[in-house]
């Protein structure tokens, strides 16, 4: 346990020669009587990946869409690399939970569609999907239609339009919930490679522990009534050792235990 | 070869016109000709070229009624979808419109518009416009909100998220919409040709009646209804051309 560095919310960490790609800032929001976030304050380092994890309910889809600029806080505000976000932008790519893909539309045009809505020629943004396509493990599928791929395929796509626009950073809400075990754990596995490869800043919303756990860099623990970042854990041990040996690392196990035993009480 | 869907067509169409044809000849009216008396009827009446002068009147209303209830409709049914406010401000004209007895109503269009091309169009657009507007308000109110916040995210503008993700995704309910508001809008064209100035088809059928012709007289209802099933066919056609991935199912399954 020694290596684990755990600190309270009101004493954000700074670790030193990592900046923050994002920040939120005293971040409430209310909806007509409901208090989803009170007063919340979370930094995001650049080229890691930050997990918000806590129990249904406790506002992590907010906060996500918040930072998208999809919804606006009641008050507070969330800075990327130092500027107000007032709305969505550039510098953000959001993976959706249903994947959000257009029925209608073929592999690369979903793909292609963050392009082709910045306004990008066909063929330059049609290059540019198709590289993306080929990361992502979907080449030959291209002109296939979303139904005629499995779960896993779609999210797939997602994760393919959301690299294509170039965005510093990904912000994924429940990725991998709609898809199966099987397919999630390999997810997992491409997920670690993506932030050794593309030097992006991950924000990734999550009800898994083990998942968060074993994809993180940082993980903010939400609880609810009203939402506020309660913990941050930065597992620090076992992240160099290899894919095939995090499962089965004493420190992954001890924080999964932990984080367990602060969660339970709140989930009914 | 025969595809399978063209035979089963051939199928169903022999069971109508023999249903038809025997129910004729029982006969169970007076009134009901054969199958074969009203086709010889409608070969009679494209020889001696009735049936073309008959049809370059209706079509006049109909297409005129047709074109302004599918532009407009429409039109009006993205607007009311996509506001609220237009929402309560539209629907209930179109809800009244759709469930008012057209009928009845027609003395007062003649008294308000005469008894002319406007007065028919009018009732042509009654029929068909409401399911047209309350179809495509509905399909656009509806679109899931999981693909227009993605529209949002990449940067997607107001206009980019109506045509490029509203409008595709709401289509297949808007083409269907525009199917039974068309069909309504043949049923309008009939009936203003009826109540208000007998002329074009509906002249045929009611001369016909008049002097007991009645395969004359259902050789021209046979005629409006053909016709109504060509054209939406044909509107079917273009659907598939517009929108390829209609007919491929989709992804939230």
């Amino acid at each position: 346990m020694a290596m684990l560095q755990t600190r309270n919310s009101s004493a954000q960490p700074h670790v030193a020669g990592v900046e923050n790609a994002v920040s939120a800032r005293n971040i409430s929001k209310n909806y007509v009587d409901v208090e989803a976030l009170k007063d919340l304050s979370l930094d995001f380092p650049r080229g890691q990946l930050t997990s918000v994890l806590g129990p249904s309910g406790c506002g992590k889809t907010t906060l996500l869409k918040i930072i998208a600029g999809l919804l606006t806080p009641t008050s507070g505000k969330i800075e990327v690399n130092g500027k107000n976000v007032t709305g969505p932008g550039p510098d953000r790519a959001f993976v959706f939970q249903d994947f959000a893909l257009l029925p209608w539309a073929s592999v690369i045009r979903n793909v292609a569609f963050g392009l082709e809505l910045r306004g990008v020629a066909k063929s330059e943004r049609n290059s540019i999907a198709e590289k993306y396509i080929r990361d992502v493990g979907l080449d030959g599928f291209e002109n296939s239609f979303p139904h005629e791929l499995s779960g896993g395929m779609r999210q797939r796509v997602g994760l393919a339009r959301a690299l294509s626009v170039d965005a510093q950073v990904l912000l994924m809400d429940e990725p991998f919930s709609a898809v199966d075990e099987q397919t999630r754990r390999k997810f997992q596995e491409d997920l670690l490679s993506l932030i050794q490869t593309e030097n992006k800043t991950f924000i990734f919303v999550t009800h898994s522990i083990e998942e968060a756990v074993y994809v993180s860099d940082q993980i903010a623990i939400l609880l609810p009534r009203p939402s506020r970042v309660s913990e941050i854990i930065r597992p620090s041990g076992f992240r160099d050792k290899g894919v095939d040996n995090i499962r089965r690392d004493p420190e992954y196990l001890d924080i999964v235990d932990r984080i367990w035993a602060s969660l339970r009480s709140y989930v009914e | 070869m025969f595809s399978r869907s063209l035979l089963l067509k051939f199928l169903s169409a022999t069971i109508v016109f023999g249903t038809w044809e025997i129910a004729g000849r029982i006969p169970v009216s007076y009134a009901f000709p054969t199958f074969f008396e009203s086709m010889s009827a409608l070969v009679v009446l494209f020889l001696d070229g009735t049936i073309f002068t008959a049809y370059a009147e209706t079509l006049k209303p109909l297409v005129v009624g047709i074109a302004i209830s599918g532009v407009l409709g429409i039109g009006l049914g993205i607007w009311t979808g996509l506001s609220p406010k237009f929402d309560w401000l539209f629907s209930p004209i179109f809800i009244v419109m759709q469930s008012a007895p057209l009928a009845a109503l027609i003395p007062l269009l003649i008294v308000a518009y005469g008894i002319g091309l406007t007065s028919k169009v009018f009732v042509v657009c009654i029929m068909a416009m409401p399911v047209i507007v309350l179809n495509t308000a509905g399909a656009v109110r509806n679109t899931p909100s999981s693909i227009k916040e993605m529209g949002r995210s990449f940067l997607g503008s107001e206009r980019d998220i109506i045509l490029k993700i509203i409008i595709p995704a709401a289509s297949p309910i808007i083409f269907s919409g525009l199917r039974l508001g068309i069909s309504a809008g043949f049923i309008g064209a009939i009936l203003a040709e009826l109540k208000i100035t007998p002329t074009g088809v509906g002249d045929i059928i009611s001369y016909s009646r008049s002097i007991a012709d009645y395969p004359s007289m259902y050789a021209a209802i046979f005629s409006i209804i053909l016709l109504a099933v060509l054209f939406l066919n044909l509107l079917e056609k273009v659907e598939k051309i517009l929108f390829v991935g209609n007919i491929r199912g989709y992804a939230s399954d």
